[in-house]
């Protein structure tokens, strides 16, 4: 992947050395009143690789996710995407940086009056508007289809799917730009475990296709074990470690030991190990 | 590289050139469409970066005449199996009527709704009227505190802004008609237009647009995203009513409200009148009462007070019976809270008419 027309003013040295860092988050604090949520969370995201986010609930992971993608101002924090710092960046610039991304919510979030294959050509209409209106309907018809969709689900509207079917048009919608960077909250949460094998299966063959970058909130172990390259643990209002899962499992945190060494996270290592095998 | 996305075209070679992907797209796709002759090959090693938007157009020239792509990296030959993979057709709208068919069913639907709202809403009534009975039957039933809290939404908190309504209404009421009685020297009558005008009609009559705007909508909004987030369904299983837990709360507060509220508006209404018939006309006070004592009948009272909980049972009734027909989206709880003030508010003003008929009739006049 080579580099895109330059966006920001810093210095190409400076560039280059965070290339290779598409989220750097350092000393992120967020709090909603009394409650503080985070507490200085730093976490960096390598170009390529699909790190899982994993925590108890109410650890602030969505809140983690909703402030690198701007929806969330932080109280204190650097956080960059792509080496462009995204807090306080008047809306413009944001919106450049926004439209290299594509984010998938947990419900789907479909506009619900729009069906599924106008869901998916919003983000490209609002970015592109001279497109040929046969290639848009193109675009949007192997976007659905390379989410799994059948081709009747195109002219549905969202009130007519089931919750399976509405993550993958949400995930067609978030491809719709073609991003390098994807984040998804929760993206098998509710579906039945042969959907969610295989929207796991689903993300690794667009990663690989398509270069993604992946920011993944879960708590499924399944989708650990199979897809993601390094897991970051958020507990007591920080990182408390980021790493392949052998490395966590190493860390003798007793939370991490609980996650992954409990029953369901045996199953789910089990699991891994029959498919390598 | 960062050239726009082009291609060369030789000796029967298809080569594209420059980054192919969305944002640099530009018009190749037109020009592409416009390629008269066929290409033998496609020659992909000139390209830089290549997206699904890219690999799509690349796939549209192979698929057309089944040629061989040359050049094609490992990634780039993936993305394109991919892309072709995913070449399926699809609708991206329903089917469209013509537009007479259209016109004929969206009419033939509208009086079908228009019935069955209607029927719907009787039916709810009745639905209603049975939960209440089952109430009285079972008073142990009565779900006092839920009560409590709708007296407090419906009434408590309606207060400021219905006497600010009311006031404001009770000085235009004044200030019009005494400009148009002055014409006769009569300024003295705008008296028994604000006393009589705000117990009959406007005191409840505005009470009731404010408490569909305010409470009704609220009904419907509440209950409807209730039942969008199945709290109604769970609360079915686990064996709670949603008629006696949820509706029949808020109509009894509204029926048992709207009386003191229509009473509370005229009263400020008369109030706002005799303060400007005090600044304006220079009549005191004392002599605003005693002539008010004179002119209204007690029957206006009366009037207004038999409207009142009915306006307050229709505004009520429409709100939840509109609230409970919530299914699907979000959007649904939107039409259905604008139906309910519609609905009730129309149907407010024509048992009004009715109610100014049979006043009339029965000589409480």
């Amino acid at each position: 992947m080579t580099d895109q027309p330059p966006i920001s003013d810093a210095a190409p040295d400076d560039r280059d050395k965070r290339d290779d860092v598409i989220i750097h988050v350092a000393g992120l604090k967020n709090s909603f009143g009394e409650q503080v949520v985070h507490d200085g969370i730093d976490l960096d995201v390598s170009r390529g690789e699909i790190l899982g986010v994993v925590g108890g609930s109410g650890t602030g992971k969505s809140v983690l996710m909703r402030s690198i993608i701007g929806l969330q101002v932080p109280d204190e924090g650097i956080v960059e995407v792509f080496g462009e710092p995204m807090i306080g960046r008047d809306e413009h610039d944001a919106q450049r940086v926004r439209k290299r991304w594509g984010v998938l919510f947990q419900g789907g979030a479909l506009f619900s009056t729009l069906t599924v294959a106008e869901n998916v050509q919003v983000p490209i209409r609002e970015y592109f508007p001279d497109l040929e209106p046969t290639l848009l309907d193109e675009i949007a018809a192997y976007k659905v289809a390379m989410t799994g969709l059948a081709a009747e689900t195109g002219p549905k509207y969202p009130s007519e799917l089931s919750g399976g079917m509405r993550k993958r048009a949400g995930l067609a919608r978030a491809l719709a730009l073609d991003p390098q960077l994807l984040f998804l909250d929760e993206p098998t949460a509710g579906l039945d475990p042969i959907s969610a094998a295989a929207f796991d299966e689903l993300i690794a063959s667009l990663r690989r296709t398509l270069g993604l970058t992946v920011f993944l909130i879960t708590h499924d172990l399944d989708t650990l074990y199979a897809i993601c390259d390094r897991v970051a643990v958020l507990a007591d209002k920080h990182v408390i470690a980021v790493g392949t899962i052998p490395e966590l499992l190493a860390l003798d945190h007793p939370w991490i030991e609980e996650y992954f060494k409990g029953p369901r996270g045996r199953a789910a290592a089990d699991a891994a190990t029959r498919n390598e095998a | 590289m960062t050239a726009p996305a082009d291609y060369r075209f030789e000796d029967g070679i298809l080569s594209f050139t420059g980054d192919m992907t969305l944002a640099r797209i530009g018009d190749l796709p037109q020009r592409l469409t416009a390629l008269t002759e066929k290409p033998d090959r496609v020659d992909l090693k000139d390209v830089g970066r290549i997206d699904t938007v890219g690999a799509w157009l690349i796939h549209r020239v192979v698929r057309e005449s089944d040629i061989p792509v040359d050049g094609a990296s490992e990634d780039v030959g993936h993305l394109l199996e991919q892309v072709a993979a995913a070449d399926k057709p699809l609708k991206i709208r329903p089917d469209a009527r013509p537009a007479f068919l259209r016109v004929l069913n969206e009419m033939g639907t509208a009086t079908i709704t228009a019935g069955k709202t209607l029927y719907g809403l009787l039916d709810f009534f009745g639905a209603t009227l049975i939960g209440f009975g089952g109430l009285l039957r079972h008073p142990s039933r009565f779900r006092g505190n839920a009560v409590a809290r709708q007296f407090e939404v419906v009434g408590v908190q309606a207060l400021a802004i219905i006497g600010l309504m009311s006031f404001l209404i009770g000085i235009v009421i004044a200030q019009q008609g005494a400009v148009q009685l002055r014409q006769f020297g009569a300024e003295v009558f705008a008296i028994n237009l604000i006393g009589r005008i705000t117990l009959r009609e406007l005191g409840v009559l505005m009470t009731a647009i404010m408490v569909a705007g305010r409470s009704g909508s609220a009904f419907a909004a509440q209950l409807g995203s209730m039942k969008l987030a199945e709290e109604v369904d769970a609360m079915r299983i686990i064996g709670v009513s949603p008629m006696e837990a949820l509706v029949l709360p808020r109509v009894m507060s509204t029926v048992l409200l709207m009386p003191l509220l229509g009473f509370y508006a005229a009263m400020i209404a008369m109030i706002g009148g005799g303060i400007f018939c005090w600044i304006d006309l220079d009549i005191p006070p004392i002599t605003f009462i005693a002539r008010t004592r004179e002119v209204v009948p007690i029957t206006d009272v009366w009037v207004g007070l038999i409207k009142a909980p009915v306006f307050g049972l229709i505004i009520a009734i429409s709100g939840c019976f509109q609230g409970m027909q919530v299914k699907g989206n979000a959007e649904e709880v939107g039409l259905r809270t604008t139906a309910s003030v519609v609905q009730a508010i129309f149907l407010v003003i024509v048992l009004d008419a009715v109610f100014a008929v049979f006043f009339s009739s029965i000589g409480w006049i």
